[in-house]
């Protein structure tokens, strides 16, 4: 346990309500509707993806729920030549 | 090429997805790169007690049917560089996961892993099955409690038959793991003891995990308890379970009931 947990004994079941607050509003918000973040995601590549030629494999995507914002982070590595290929359509 | 692990039961909450994360970090921070698998598909569980309920973008079914890489659907751990999560999709469809598709992933992760753990919903239909489908070793989880026991039996009956190694004539490595140990209980003959189990199962034990408050505390926190408390009982003996798994001759100790000279007074135990 670190000293800081120490102090603060019996003080994990706060942490628990908190991060279970977080999931569950998220969760229920989507369980009828597609997900809001799953849907930016793929009309955000496929934007990309009219542009430049982007292999699946260059795409990394992370994510970070909060209780009242999420962030998206889309990482795309766009060769250089993807790019000429697609201007010269 | 890496060994794949099931961790498995038959019967619900006795502490598989606990013991694949404790295990799991323990096997990653001695340095081994390690995946742990969510087959528990519509009621994953393994990421919040790994704490990566926020960080989900893909799962297991979105990679076996094409809808995202495995690289990108693998979440990194942010306590140990070498642990990874692979969470199980929240769809009701129980039928999502196919053995073609699981066999891809397995595979894959294989290869560039040293352990991949594939953490098995309860009960011993499909998605049990699937999880242990292609494994080389099972860890068996069992409480020392008449129907947990009955129903690792059965889980081993499946071990022997239905695995691919199985089929193919070889065996699974098989090892018990007994959780939820209460020592006060045993010494009191309320709780079959670790002859008793073994005995009945004749499966070599792998550990013994005490009930500790640790492991609550710890997945309050969203971390594995064998990282959130090192030195509790439950996160030692865990780590002695995985030098175990991974080949080493650690003494078996039985854990033996702790009393302070408080609790003892009000008649309480201490985890
Ligand atoms: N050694 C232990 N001491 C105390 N509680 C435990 C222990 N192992 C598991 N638990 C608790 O038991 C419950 C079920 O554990 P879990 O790992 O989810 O089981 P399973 O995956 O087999 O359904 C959880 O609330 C967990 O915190
Ligand atoms: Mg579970």
């Amino acid at each position: 346990m670190k000293l800081l947990d120490f102090f603060k004994r019996g003080g994990s079941a706060p942490v628990a309500r908190e991060r279970l607050q977080v999931l569950l509003a998220y969760e229920r918000n989507n369980r009828n509707q597609p997900d809001l973040v799953a849907v930016l995601r793929e009309e955000i590549i496929a934007v990309i993806a009219k542009h430049v030629q982007v292999n699946q494999d260059d795409v990394k995507i992370t994510m970070d729920r909060g209780a009242t914002t999420s962030t998206l982070e889309i990482d795309i590595h766009i060769p250089n030549a993807g790019i000429k290929a697609a201007a010269a359509i | 090429m890496g060994k794949v692990v099931v961790v498995t039961s038959g019967k619900g909450g006795v502490g598989k997805t606990t013991s694949t994360a404790a295990l799991g970090a323990v096997l990653a921070q001695s340095g081994k790169k390690v995946v742990l698998i969510d087959f528990d598909v519509g009621l994953r569980n393994l990421d919040l007690v790994m704490g990566a309920e926020r960080r989900v973008v893909f799962d297991l079914v979105n990679v076996t049917q094409g809808q995202a890489k495995l690289a990108q659907a693998l979440i990194r751990d942010k306590r140990v560089e070498s642990l990874f999560l692979l969470p199980a999709s929240q769809t009701r469809d129980k039928d999502a996961l196919t053995e073609e598709g699981v066999a891809g992933v397995i595979n894959a992760l294989r290869d560039k892993f040293d352990y991949v753990l594939c953490d098995s919903p309860a009960g011993i239909e499909r998605g049990a099955q699937l999880a242990m489908r292609f494994a080389d070793e099972a860890v068996i989880v069992t409480n020392p409690e008449v129907s947990s026991v009955r129903d690792s039996d059965r889980i081993i009956g499946l071990l022997d038959s239905k695995t691919l190694k199985a089929e193919k004539g070889e065996r699974v490595t098989k090892h018990v793991l007994v959780t939820r140990y209460d020592a006060g209980r045993a010494a009191r003959g309320e709780m079959l003891s670790i002859d008793d189990v073994l005995e009945i199962l004749s499966v070599p034990l792998l550990g013994i995990i005490p009930e500790s408050q640790g492991v609550l505390r710890a997945s309050n926190v969203g971390s594995p308890v064998t990282l959130n408390e090192p030195t509790n009982a439950a996160a030692r003996a865990y780590a002695d379970a995985a030098k175990r798994l991974e080949g080493e001759d650690v003494p078996m100790v039985t854990p033996v009931e702790k009393k302070g000279l408080l609790n003892r007074l009000l008649g309480r135990r201490v985890a």
